[in-house]
Formats: C-alpha cells, sequence, structure tokens
C-alpha cells in the first residue's frame, strides 16, 4: 500500500541507504475499515473500506474537509468505535478498546481535568493505567514537562493557563505515557494563528528528539504539508481514500515556496475535484505555423 | 454610491516611561473590609435583630413575642447550663448518621443509574415518586417498623436526603462532557474507578449543590420529628427542647432554641459549605 519512500520512515539501523523500505512490520494497520454512527433516526455511513498503514516513526496525516470522517476515524484507532466492517490492527493485535498504549490529545480545552494540577494532570494516565508508581511517575512527568517547556507551571491549575499551554501540557501527558501511537485530533484548531505557528514548530521539534509514532487529523491543507511526513487525503460523505501523498520534504521553512504551493494545489484539486490538471506546453506544430509578412 | 472613508494622514507618538499616575493601586481599607462576605453578611443579621427588638417592644407582650434581648439571655443561660448544647449533640449525631447513610445509598443508585439501562429507569421512577413525599409524612409508619428509637429518626432523615441529592449527583454526572469521558476511559479507567476519578470530581459543582439541599431538607425533618415525639430513649434533641419548652410557656427559650436552629444552618453553610467550596470548586475555577 505504501509506496517506498525515502527520508523520515528509514529507522537508524538502515540510515543512509535512501530508497530503501525498513523491513520492519507496519505499525498500525487499518484494512478495509467501515465505520457507522447512529443516530436517534437512522445508522448513517461515515467512513467506506478506508486502508491504509502507519510505520514507526511516520507522521501520518489524516486530511479532509468536514464530514469525511477522519475524526471517526482516528477514534476508531483509539478504540472508541467499532468498525461495522474491516479490522484495525496495532503492532499485530487487534485493538478493541480504548487503552493507555494509544494516547489521543483532543481537540477541546477541557481534555485536561480541571481539579488536577499541571503536574497531576501529565501524572494521570501513568497513575491511572497503573504503569509506574507515583514517584517514578512523578520524575517521568516532570521530564516531559520540561520538553514542552512548562516547568514553572507544574503546580499551577488548567483554568489559569492560557489555550497554548493546556495544549502542550496535553501533548507532555501523551508523551510521558510513551504509548505506541500518539493519536491527535485537530489539536490547534482551537488555538490562534500564531500560537498555532508556534505549537507546529515545538511538535516537530519534539518528534526530532523524541521519534514518536503520530497519527494528527487535521483539516488544513498547511498544516498538513508542515507537519505530517505522509498524506492519506479522504473525500467525504462517506469517507473514502482519495489519494496517499509524501511530505516529508517539507518543513515549517517551506510556506510559500513553490515546491510547496505546487503540493498544496494538488491536494487542494484532489480534494475538491475541480477539472483536470492544467495542461502542460502544447507541443508547437509548425506545420500549421502561418508567418505574415 | 458606495460609502469609503477618506485615507488620512499617518503618525507617530514616541512613548516616554509612564509616570503620570500610578500603575497599580491599593483598593481603600473600607472596601477591603466590605468586601468580606461575613462583614456583610453580620451587617444584615445585626439589622435584623435591631427589628425584632424594635418589634418586640411595640408588642409588649412576653409571651408572644419576646425581644431580641430575652431571647439572647435564654440561649446564654442554655449554653451556661449545657442543657442547650447536649440538646444539640444529641439532634447532630442522629442528623450525621442520616446523612451519610443518605449519601452512601445516593452514590450507589446514581453509580448503577450512570452504567446500566435498568437503574436509569430505577432512579427516574424511584425519585418521581418519593421525592415529592414529605419525609414528616413518613414519620408515623417509621415509628411503627422501627419503634421509638433513633432509628426510626434516621429513616425519615435518609428519606429527606436521598432523593434530592440522587437528582444531583445524576444530573451532574450526565453533564460531564464528552471529551473528559473519552480521555478517562483512554487511560483505561473503567466502572467503579472511572465514577471515582472522572465522573465525581467533574461533577463536583451539581454534587455539592446537591449536598446543601440535602442537609437543608436534613436538618428540617429532624426539628420536626422531634417537635413531634423527640425523645428517644430519654435523651431528647433540640426539637423536644422547643416543644418542652413551649408546653411550659417558656417562649424566649423557645425563641432560644429556634435561633440555635439558625444558628447551627448559618454556621454549616458558611464555614463547611463554603470552605469547601473554596477549596475545591473554587479554586480549580469549576465555579465562579
Amino acid at each position: 500500500m505504501n509506496a517506498a519512500l525515502p527520508g523520515h520512515t528509514a529507522s537508524a539501523d538502515i540510515a543512509g541507504v535512501p530508497g530503501q523500505r525498513p523491513t520492519a512490520e507496519p505499525l498500525l494497520q487499518v484494512d478495509n475499515v467501515s465505520l457507522e454512527y447512529r443516530t436517534s433516526e437512522r445508522v448513517v455511513r461515515a467512513t467506506h473500506q478506508v486502508s491504509f498503514e502507519v510505520d514507526r516513526a511516520d507522521r501520518f496525516v489524516l486530511l479532509g474537509p468536514s464530514g469525511c470522517g477522519k475524526s471517526t476515524l482516528l477514534k476508531a484507532v483509539a478504540g472508541f468505535i467499532k468498525p461495522s466492517e474491516g479490522q484495525i490492527r496495532l503492532a499485530g493485535e487487534r485493538i478493541e478498546e480504548p487503552g493507555p498504549d494509544r494516547i489521543v490529545v483532543f481537540q477541546e480545552f477541557d481534555q485536561l481535568p480541571a481539579w488536577k494540577t499541571v503536574i497531576e494532570n501529565v501524572m494521570f494516565p501513568l497513575l491511572a493505567s497503573r504503569t509506574l508508581k507515583r514517584a517514578e511517575a512523578n520524575e517521568r512527568a516532570r521530564h516531559y514537562l520540561e520538553k514542552v517547556g512548562l516547568s514553572a507551571f507544574a503546580d499551577a491549575y488548567p483554568h489559569t493557563l492560557s489555550g497554548g499551554m493546556k495544549a502542550r501540557v496535553a501533548i507532555a501527558r501523551a508523551l510521558a505515557m510513551q504509548p505506541k501511537i500518539l493519536l491527535m485530533d485537530e489539536p490547534f484548531a482551537a488555538l490562534d494563528a500564531l500560537t498555532r505557528r508556534k505549537m507546529q514548530e515545538e511538535l516537530l521539534e519534539l518528534w526530532q528528539e523524541v521519534r514518536f509514532t503520530l497519527l494528527f487529523v487535521t483539516h488544513s491543507i498547511e498544516e498538513a504539508l508542515v507537519v505530517g511526513n505522509r498524506i492519506l487525503l479522504l473525500s467525504p460523505h462517506p469517507g473514502r481514500v482519495r489519494a496517499e501523498i509524501n511530505s516529508h520534504q517539507f518543513d515549517l521553512s517551506s510556506l510559500g515556496g513553490v515546491d510547496f504551493q505546487a503540493s498544496a494545489q494538488r491536494i487542494h484539486r484532489l480534494l475538491f475535484d475541480e477539472g483536470e490538471a492544467p495542461e502542460l506546453d502544447r507541443p508547437v506544430d509548425f506545420q500549421r505555423l502561418r508567418i505574415a509578412y | 454610491m458606495s460609502l469609503s472613508p477618506p485615507a488620512r494622514q499617518e503618525y507617530e507618538v514616541v512613548l516616554e516611561p509612564f509616570t503620570q499616575a500610578e500603575l497599580v493601586r491599593d483598593i481603600s481599607l473600607p472596601q477591603r473590609i466590605w468586601q468580606q462576605a461575613w462583614v456583610r453578611k453580620g451587617v444584615i443579621l445585626l439589622a435584623l435583630a435591631v427589628i425584632w427588638e424594635l418589634a418586640a417592644r411595640w408588642q409588649n407582650n412576653d409571651l408572644l413575642l419576646p425581644s431580641f434581648m430575652q431571647t439572647a439571655h435564654a440561649f446564654i443561660d442554655g449554653v451556661a447550663s449545657g442543657e442547650l448544647l447536649s440538646k444539640v449533640w444529641i439532634s447532630l449525631t442522629v442528623l450525621i448518621k442520616g446523612y451519610l447513610i443518605g449519601i452512601v445509598l445516593a452514590f450507589g443508585l446514581t453509580t448503577l443509574a450512570v452504567s446500566t439501562q435498568l437503574g436509569r429507569d430505577l432512579l427516574s421512577t424511584l425519585t418521581a415518586m418519593f421525592n415529592p413525599l414529605p419525609a414528616i409524612a413518613l414519620l408515623p409508619l417509621s415509628l411503627l417498623w422501627f419503634g421509638l428509637g433513633e432509628n426510626s429518626l434516621i429513616f425519615v432523615l435518609v428519606h429527606s436526603v436521598l432523593w434530592a441529592l440522587a437528582l444531583n449527583t445524576y444530573a451532574g454526572f450526565l453533564g460531564v462532557s464528552e471529551t473528559q469521558r473519552m480521555a478517562g476511559r483512554n487511560y483505561g479507567l473503567r466502572g467503579l474507578r472511572f465514577v471515582w476519578y472522572i465522573l465525581i470530581p467533574a461533577a463536583l459543582p451539581s454534587i455539592l449543590a446537591g449536598l446543601k439541599i440535602g442537609w437543608a431538607f436534613a436538618w428540617r425533618t429532624l426539628i420536626a420529628a422531634e417537635l413531634v415525639f423527640g425523645a428517644s430513649s430519654g435523651k431528647g434533641g433540640l426539637g423536644w427542647y422547643i416543644f418542652q419548652n413551649r408546653n411550659e410557656l417558656y417562649t424566649d427559650k423557645v425563641f432560644a432554641g429556634l435561633a440555635a436552629v439558625i444558628l447551627i444552618g448559618l454556621l454549616v453553610e458558611n464555614l463547611l459549605f463554603n470552605t469547601f467550596e473554596r477549596l475545591t470548586i473554587k479554586r480549580w475555577g469549576m465555579q465562579r
């Protein structure tokens, strides 16, 4: 399913051999998954036979307009929704229920319990899933809190933090659990544009350091190209795979560049089906030239 | 014709360091004193006491309406002799027992309601049936079943606390946002641990409101029940004190007993519940 791609998906062992697919199994396999959700009157098909694979240390993005089922897919990978068709496998095992090996960073600000301080919030998954004892959880929480730059706010309550800081705490909380895969559901959508840019930068820096596997949902083409190294395009009603595109060559500094714009336009065209690609230069047919004097 | 404003001249201002006025100003002492809630409430109580004293003097009938000073004397006498305090203690112990049992049952019922469909139906049906039933109406029944002892009082108290608290707690649980629930399930929390770590703290404002209502119902019901039959194994509570003194026409002592009821209500509300609120939901930003 994935074409052989060089760059970030290559593991450290096979570094220096561009174009070589790592022989490790993909971490996440979504196999022909159809999702339905029921309202009080009817059952709606959200996605139809979607398949993709995510390798270790991939930054895989699900991109599409609203109604394409990308958030629903993320929730299915997290285990909140059961597929009506197909299978989702994480490291070879089927996903049945939500669990701490797939931590989700949500979009809403109230994902952080208001009754816990920042450090308690970051420790919470470790303690709730009984992964670590309190002392070790505290140590690890402080380590990741420092990585997101919020050590000074360890004893603050979430309602005193700004939106960007809450998003950072949520990311620290997810990373502290050291999950197999980090799931993010439009985590920066509720932030202002300047903070959003900063958060994208920080996420990429964190990835450089920690090399976690990321499944990221967004509706913004630019964000997808900057954050991800591989993008799955979904078209709406019902969600079906339209294309898979590489974006490992782009980062924050490529915004505005020619290649970047071309990719963005291509994605836009693929998603909104605006007719054929513009024709390249037509070859000149000398027989048909007329020269006038 | 479309309206478009003309382009005006641009300008820049060179800013000096700000020294014209103070950047931060202290609030004046009288204002700071007035900001304390207990000061303002104390002033209200004082005003009520003055009105009472004036009304009693105008009425000039000790049997019907003793004045504030007379009631205060009777109150201080009662406290000094220890009679009032021991009666208050008896009432409070019975109340606390009934209150705690009511809380435990309410949480059990609500936990059942959030986990199963049957629990939900059970909760809504039972609450609809029993909430409007005044606890005092159950008193003759409970005397029949549990005899003249403390247990009949506790039964009536549990009834008065349980339904209001269960209703409020359930409403609170329903109001917990989907994101918080998903986050809890994400970390592997299920069943009772999920209720304890996620639902109860998130629904704490509603639970606290239910606790306050339950307390008010219970205290009211207890005094009324003690008025009716009061003495349990020879010792009576505050309601019984009021009843006895009414029979002996010591109206000032009756008023002292009533004042004790009111004072305890004020103390529990302002000391216990307000402090709990301040340390929890106000500190967490969940309530203004």
